[in-house]
């Protein structure tokens, strides 16, 4: 007689999922080089600069949403950004809204969630989901994603002057699918992988990698490697190829130049995005953005919460600006990213002012302030040229 | 009377035995007084789980132990050829049985290895295996997989240790994945719903979590590790990776002497490639073992050069070289036969021939140092039968 053992399964869905090309993600793609902006958008820009003032009396701001999650490193970090962005005049308006993750209501991110439809846009520090609570109290970060669709997840890894790492040159876009598990009906075609080809060929990137494990989960796997395949058809100028994820996290540690855009399932996405976040120097150094049709969220791309770092001013706030100028280049706001993003990378690579994370003994508002000091010296000049 | 005189014959036999075989000794992660304590790498015995292991016995009083070789395909055949001559070089005391695990279709039309195989497999207990050829679509499932069924090799064992003489980025890495290998994400268990949309299933179970931390454990407890990281999901996947997580930790209750750790797969991910030298003994499910442990071979050189090794849950044991057949260089003699002559050395410790394992490891790590007679893939221009000659040379010279 044998008594049953428990047993747990969870359950993994792959979908046909459509993507239909969203001019949103253009902007995103060409601007998030980091301090090549300028030329580009020079003439837009110095105009609008000269009259930033008028900007916001008329009403050309933009409603935002803020998280503060209750416990970790966002709120901090958050607060930084709305400090620089008040310090350089930029024309957004924070609505502000506290999610609890002790909370196991979800009254919280329901209000969240509301407010991030009314403005379209947020910016979001990371809720802690502890794995003691019981299965049906479900991820908040997790349901905010699958309540405004944002299916696809993309971060920009790129090695920063400035920052002592083992890898040099590496330069890597992770498109992730974003809403796991997620059941998907069939009106939907192949949008995810559109998303990556698009980009590619905007940014004129020469090629992209699909990273998938078919060897053993043929099915899922091979859904998914079916539906890149068939997108790829349609864009002959980019190169495709796929890759074992096993091999391809070996060819990273050893060999991470070679990759250029990398789009993947979710489960893979998750081992991938950490990897190269710690080749470029750390979860303190990448943003990331959540991407839907309608919706987009930007956040750190490693979503770690910095418990152990909360409020000691220590916590490294690159990550979390970087994540704020995505978003307003988003926002077509492209001079304030220009000139936040330049001063980060001034401040990480001329005045060397780092946090403990990379190495430095800077406090958080060491570098912030350093920051802050990089953009007026730029603005003065800027304006002092009218 | 007699009952007495023959224990005491008996404990006498077992002292002059030990002192006639110090290898006796380290077979149990012990070591004489003023000898040389043995190093991680020497003592790198596989077999974990000793209390619900049946006894086995072998014939170490020289006899010739029988090891099951299973070539492979693709450069399987040649790095096999090349072992089997380092080891006669150093007259190591194995009688090579080979056998083909090509799947066929037993009675009642499931597939199965050869009975042939299984047969030579139960009976050593032992094998050595070359890379197999996993068919996508070809309607039998891959054969590696096959193996792991027919044998219950519920652990895949793979230690990471910098080579002295091949450098990458990461210096000073020397930890182990145990990887759970006959369920969670890989169970194999996965269907089309409609056209286009298509469902897998995770399975993790009590029975082989509870397996997987006991081996772990005990591994770390053989092999002098201090720390054993579980590596998890449970913030996404409550139910199964809190399985997995809850009994971990109540097979940590009884280890008291070994740290315990839980980590997120991401944050291992992410510290990994910044300091692998924080990590000792990690113990995982299934796909993130598969990910992490090519993750941790890329660290110290990659799949050519890392060793690996299966345990079951009988007493079976098989050793195996991790990378692919590579059909582009087979029958050329162009392969670099390390990684499957460091499984073979993984495989000479668990039967505890010592003496050979340190011999021929020292004769490859000198040969790869060297760098005058290196194979393609670590940078020099030699070809496969060069190298291995290089290696029984050095075999050879150290008699």
């Amino acid at each position: 007689m044998s008594m049953t053992r428990p047993a747990s399964s969870a359950i993994a869905f792959a979908g046909r999922r459509c993507l239909t090309m969203s001019k949103l993600i253009r902007p995103l793609f060409l601007r998030n080089r980091l301090g090549s902006t300028a030329q580009v958008f020079g003439v837009a820009g110095s105009s609008r600069r000269g009259k930033a003032w008028d900007s916001v009396s008329l009403v050309k701001h933009r409603e935002v949403t803020m998280h503060r999650e209750g416990d970790g490193i966002g709120p901090e970090l958050l607060r930084h950004v709305q400090e620089v962005f008040r310090y350089s005049c930029v024309p957004v308006d924070f609505e502000v809204v506290h999610v609890n993750s002790a909370m196991t209501e979800e009254d919280d991110i329901d209000d969240a969630i509301t407010a991030i439809r009314r403005n379209g846009v947020a910016l979001k520090g990371n809720i802690e989901t502890s794995h003691t609570m019981p299965p049906s109290h479900k991820s908040r970060n997790n349901l905010l994603r699958t309540s405004l669709d944002l299916y696809a997840n993309v971060i920009h890894c790129q090695s920063l002057p400035g920052v002592q790492t083992r890898h040099r040159d590496i330069d890597i876009m992770i498109i992730r699918e974003n809403t796991e598990g997620e059941y998907s009906s069939l009106e939907h075609e192949v949008r995810e992988r559109e998303r990556g080809r698009e980009g590619e060929r905007e940014r004129g990137r020469g090629g992209g990698i699909d990273t998938a494990a078919w060897s053993t989960r043929k099915l899922g796997d091979g859904l998914f490697l079916q539906c890149c395949k068939e997108v790829a058809s349609g864009y002959p100028d980019i190169a495709y190829d796929s890759m074992i994820v096993d091999n391809t996290t070996m060819q990273l540690v050893s060999k991470p130049q070679q990759f250029d855009v990398m789009v993947m399932p979710n489960l893979y996405g998750n081992v991938v995005s950490n990897v190269c976040a710690g080749l470029v120097g750390g979860p303190g150094l990448v943003p990331g953005a959540n991407l839907g049709r309608d919706y987009a969220v930007f956040e750190t791309a490693t979503r770690n919460t910095g418990k152990s770092i909360a409020n000691k001013n220590t916590a490294n706030p690159t990550a979390m600006l970087l994540a704020s100028c995505m978003m307003l280049d988003h926002l077509q706001l492209h001079d304030y990213a220009a000139l936040i993003r330049s001063a980060i990378l001034r401040t990480m690579n001329e005045t060397r002012m780092h946090t403990a994370d990379i190495g430095g003994q800077g406090t958080t508002s060491e570098v912030v302030q350093s920051i802050m000091r990089l953009m007026q010296g730029a603005s003065l000049r800027s304006a002092a040229a009218f | 009377m007699s009952s007495s005189t023959s224990v005491i014959k008996l404990l006498i036999g077992v002292f002059t035995d030990i002192f006639a075989d110090p290898n006796l000794l380290g077979k149990y992660g012990l070591w004489l007084a003023g000898t040389e304590k043995p190093q991680p790498q020497e003592v790198s015995r596989v077999l974990g789980a000793v209390k619900n292991q049946t006894s086995v016995t072998r014939g170490y009083a020289g006899g010739i132990q029988t090891v099951t070789i299973i070539p492979g395909d693709g450069i399987g055949p040649e790095i096999s050829d090349a072992v089997i001559k380092i080891f006669d070089s150093a007259q190591v005391p194995i009688h090579w049985e080979e056998r083909n695990v090509t799947a066929i279709k037993g009675p009642g039309g499931k597939w199965m290895i050869p009975p042939e195989a299984k047969e030579s497999m139960d009976k050593s207990k032992i094998g050595l295996k070359g890379p197999l050829k996993t068919p996508i679509a070809a309607g039998h499932p891959s054969m590696n997989l096959l193996l792991r069924k027919t044998f219950d090799l519920y652990a895949n064992v793979r230690p990471c240790v910098s080579i002295e003489g091949y450098k990458t980025p990461y210096t000073d890495v020397d930890l182990v994945t145990i990887r759970e290998n006959t369920e969670g994400e890989y169970s194999g268990i996965e269907h089309v719903i409609v056209d286009g949309v298509v469902q897998s299933i995770k399975l993790i179970t009590e029975n082989a979590s509870q397996r997987i931390a006991q081996f772990a454990f005990e591994y770390a407890r053989n092999n002098q590790r201090s720390t054993v990281t579980a590596v998890h999901k449970a913030n996404i996947m409550r139910m199964s990776d809190g399985l997995f997580l809850r009994k971990c930790r109540d097979v940590a209750e009884n280890y008291k002497d070994i740290k315990f750790t839980e980590m997120y797969l991401d944050t291992v991910c992410l510290n990994m490639v910044q300091d692998p030298t924080s990590f000792d003994v990690l113990v995982m499910p299934n796909l993130y073992g598969d990910i992490l442990s090519d993750l941790c071979a890329g660290l110290i050189g990659g799949l050519g050069v890392t060793p690996s090794g299966n345990i079951g849950a009988n007493g079976v044991a098989i050793f195996e070289s991790v990378h692919g057949t590579a059909p582009d260089i087979a029958g050329k003699d162009l392969a670099n036969p390390t990684a499957l002559l460091l499984s073979a050395v993984m495989m000479l410790r668990h039967m505890g021939l010592h003496d050979h394992a340190k011999k021929i490891e020292k004769a490859c790590y000198d040969t790869i140092e060297s760098e005058t007679v290196r194979t393609k893939d670590l940078g020099g221009n030699a070809k496969c039968s060069e190298f291995t000659n290089e290696i029984c040379r050095r075999v050879q010279d150290q008699d």
